[in-house]
């Protein structure tokens, strides 16, 4: 299991996630190397057994619908690194 | 009398209603220790001290008033991972080193309802992502019973601070051990409760179908007192189970009689430390003095897949849950960038440390379009493998006994740079959370001076089983009560 660097810059951009030719580096090896280590999850034989997605057997957690106080616009901006009265402040998105 | 800063919630408490010290006494007391002691063991990210003497003479007028909580002005350290409004929550990353929450975690505005004094904020593996609390992206913890090694994480802070004398309790999280590990390397009580007994609303998410919030304390009956304070069903966290909250308390008796453990033999791992599976057959046979069962020939064979499993699964979830940190709502943000997705990028590129960024490449990867049935799905039906082994050991047991970790703790730089190595430090922990399972770390002896840990699993919502089986053995040795020199 060998993850080429044209592999990992693929996965990098999925994740959104900018890397140096350094780190392209660190990963190809350190992903490459977890990744065989975990080839033994191969070895099981799991025909028929259902996937468990969370432990707990809620399903369908639903809540009614009633009007709740929310926190003020000025609560939820205060940490946005850039905004515009009472908005986000976002990079174009269309050029 | 020990120092007022060494005291348990109960002895402290009962000193409290006697009138025999403050709250204010306790708190500077506290606030002492922390002065003295955080140039040596780095615990926490943020002290509150004004915020707390505050609180503590509002704790004194309610003491006064007749408040008769065990909560009621005991100094209490968070985990930096839960949301305290206007109180700087970071993470231990970069990311949020400036993210001043507008609200309170449920767990903490519970705690609150219990008039506590805060003393801040405890140091951690970014985003909870390490076995180390070497990951934080300001500071490494060091153990305070030898500064040169780690305390174990990622709830490493709040595993020091009681170990070494600085707050008399703290909250953790655990997604594959977060809360026992550090428990065990620190010698102190730590639970992880089962998933859905503790919300999470508020808990910056990691891997949310693992990860569950839970007390670190000096014994056992702390534990049981903050676990009545925050269990419980909560509407916000949809995985929160509507079930009643038992009063923990009760069930310490002290009486084990008839109880049946089990001992896997798959949680004596190659590469085991012999003193830890000595101490630990030592600690059964206290247990067996005491009136229980135990049976060494337990076998949960599909264990020795439960850390590939896990390190599938958790990194997938933590690489959609990290999404959110895209520079633009709050957090770390690059402002020097051509684009939108170059912001994006960079933001996350200079906001996230090695490790966070790892899991996420790893997690992308196993989600990714090719290799999700092959990587996730497969560790998903691991999952229901591995459940139903414990399901099957619950018919026969009324709980499992481990090691909590297969050395003691280890050096400071030892595994920082090898991942594989730094995972399977979690070996004997996740497994646990795969299942969603209750699990308690307690201390259980000494190699060479370094601590060892003791897990105590139990079925889903058996708290007080693993607590009264926990505390039967904190009656009958003393290895909880030894303190660290430093």
């Amino acid at each position: 299991m060998k993850l080429s660097r044209e592999e990992v810059l693929h996965i990098a951009r999925l994740a959104r996630l900018g890397a140096s030719e350094a780190d392209v580096d660190r990963f190809s090896e350190q992903l490459s190397n977890i990744l065989e280590n975990f080839e033994v999850l191969q070895e099981v034989d799991t025909s028929g057994v259902p996937p468990t997605a969370q432990s707990v057997n809620l399903q369908n957690v639903l809540s009614a619908d009633e009007v709740a106080p929310s926190l003020p616009p000025d609560q939820v901006l205060a940490n946005a690194p850039r905004k515009e009265g009472n908005f986000f402040r976002v990079r174009a998105v269309l050029e | 009398m020990s120092n007022l800063n060494q005291l348990t919630i109960h002895e402290a408490h009962r000193l409290l209603r006697e009138k025999q010290v403050s709250s204010v006494e306790l708190t500077k007391a506290c606030l002492e220790r922390i002065r003295k002691v955080e140039p040596e063991v780095h615990a926490l990210v943020t002290v509150t001290d004004e915020l707390a003497l505050e609180q503590a003479r509002k704790a004194d007028e309610l003491l006064a008033a007749g408040d008769t909580h065990p909560l009621t002005g005991i100094p209490a350290v968070i985990k930096d991972n839960m949301c305290t409004r206007g109180i700087r929550t970071t993470c231990s990353s970069k990311m949020l080193e400036n993210f001043v929450p507008p609200y309170d975690a449920t767990v903490v505005e519970k705690l609150k309802g219990h008039n506590p004094v805060i003393l801040g904020k405890s140091n951690m593996d970014e985003f909870a992502m390490g076995s180390s609390t070497e990951h934080s992206a300001f500071f490494p913890t060091h153990n305070p019973w030898d500064v040169s090694r780690v305390p174990g994480g990622s709830s490493g802070g709040s595993a020091v601070v009681v170990a070494a004398d600085e707050a008399i309790y703290a909250l953790g999280s655990d997604t594959g051990g977060s809360i026992r590990q550090p428990a065990g390397f620190c010698s102190v009580t730590g639970l992880k409760p089962t998933y859905g007994r503790v919300s999470r609303y508020g808990l910056v998410a990691f891997a949310s179908s693992l990860d569950q919030i839970g007390p670190l304390t000096r014994d056992v009956a702390d534990c049981a007192l903050v676990m009545n304070a925050i269990a419980g069903y909560d509407s916000r966290d949809s995985t929160s189970v509507p079930h009643p909250t038992p009063d923990y308390t009760q069930c310490l008796t002290g009486d084990i009689k008839g109880l049946r453990i089990g001992v896997p033999k798959e949680y004596f791992v190659e590469g085991m430390q012999a003193e830890v599976a000595a101490a630990i057959r030592d600690a059964v046979a206290r247990l067996e003095e005491s009136g229980v069962s135990a049976d060494w020939e337990v076998s949960l064979p599909h264990t020795r897949y439960a850390l590939a499993a896990y390190y599938i699964i958790a990194p997938s979830e933590a690489s959609a849950n990290l999404a959110r940190y895209d520079g633009v709502k709050y957090g770390f943000s690059a402002q020097e960038a051509d684009s939108m997705f170059d912001a994006m990028e960079k933001t996350r590129q200079y906001g996230f440390g090695p490790e966070v960024k790892r899991r996420i490449m790893l997690g992308t990867y196993a989600l990714s379009a090719g290799y999700y049935d092959a990587w996730y799905l497969k560790a998903q039906r691991i999952r229901t493998i591995i459940r139903r082994e414990f399901d099957r050991a619950f018919e026969k047991f009324d709980a499992l006994v481990t090691p909590t970790s297969p050395t003691v703790p280890f050096k400071i730089g030892e595994k920082v740079d090898d991942p594989l190595q730094m995972y399977l430090s979690d070996v004997c922990t996740l497994p646990i959370n795969i299942a969603g399972l209750p699990a308690i770390s307690i201390p259980a002896g000494f190699a060479d001076g370094l601590p060892i840990g003791m897990q105590i699993i139990g079925k889903p919502f058996s708290e007080e089983t693993l607590l009264k089986i926990a505390h039967a053995f904190q009656q009958a040795t003393d290895w909880h009560k030894r303190r660290s020199s430093i």
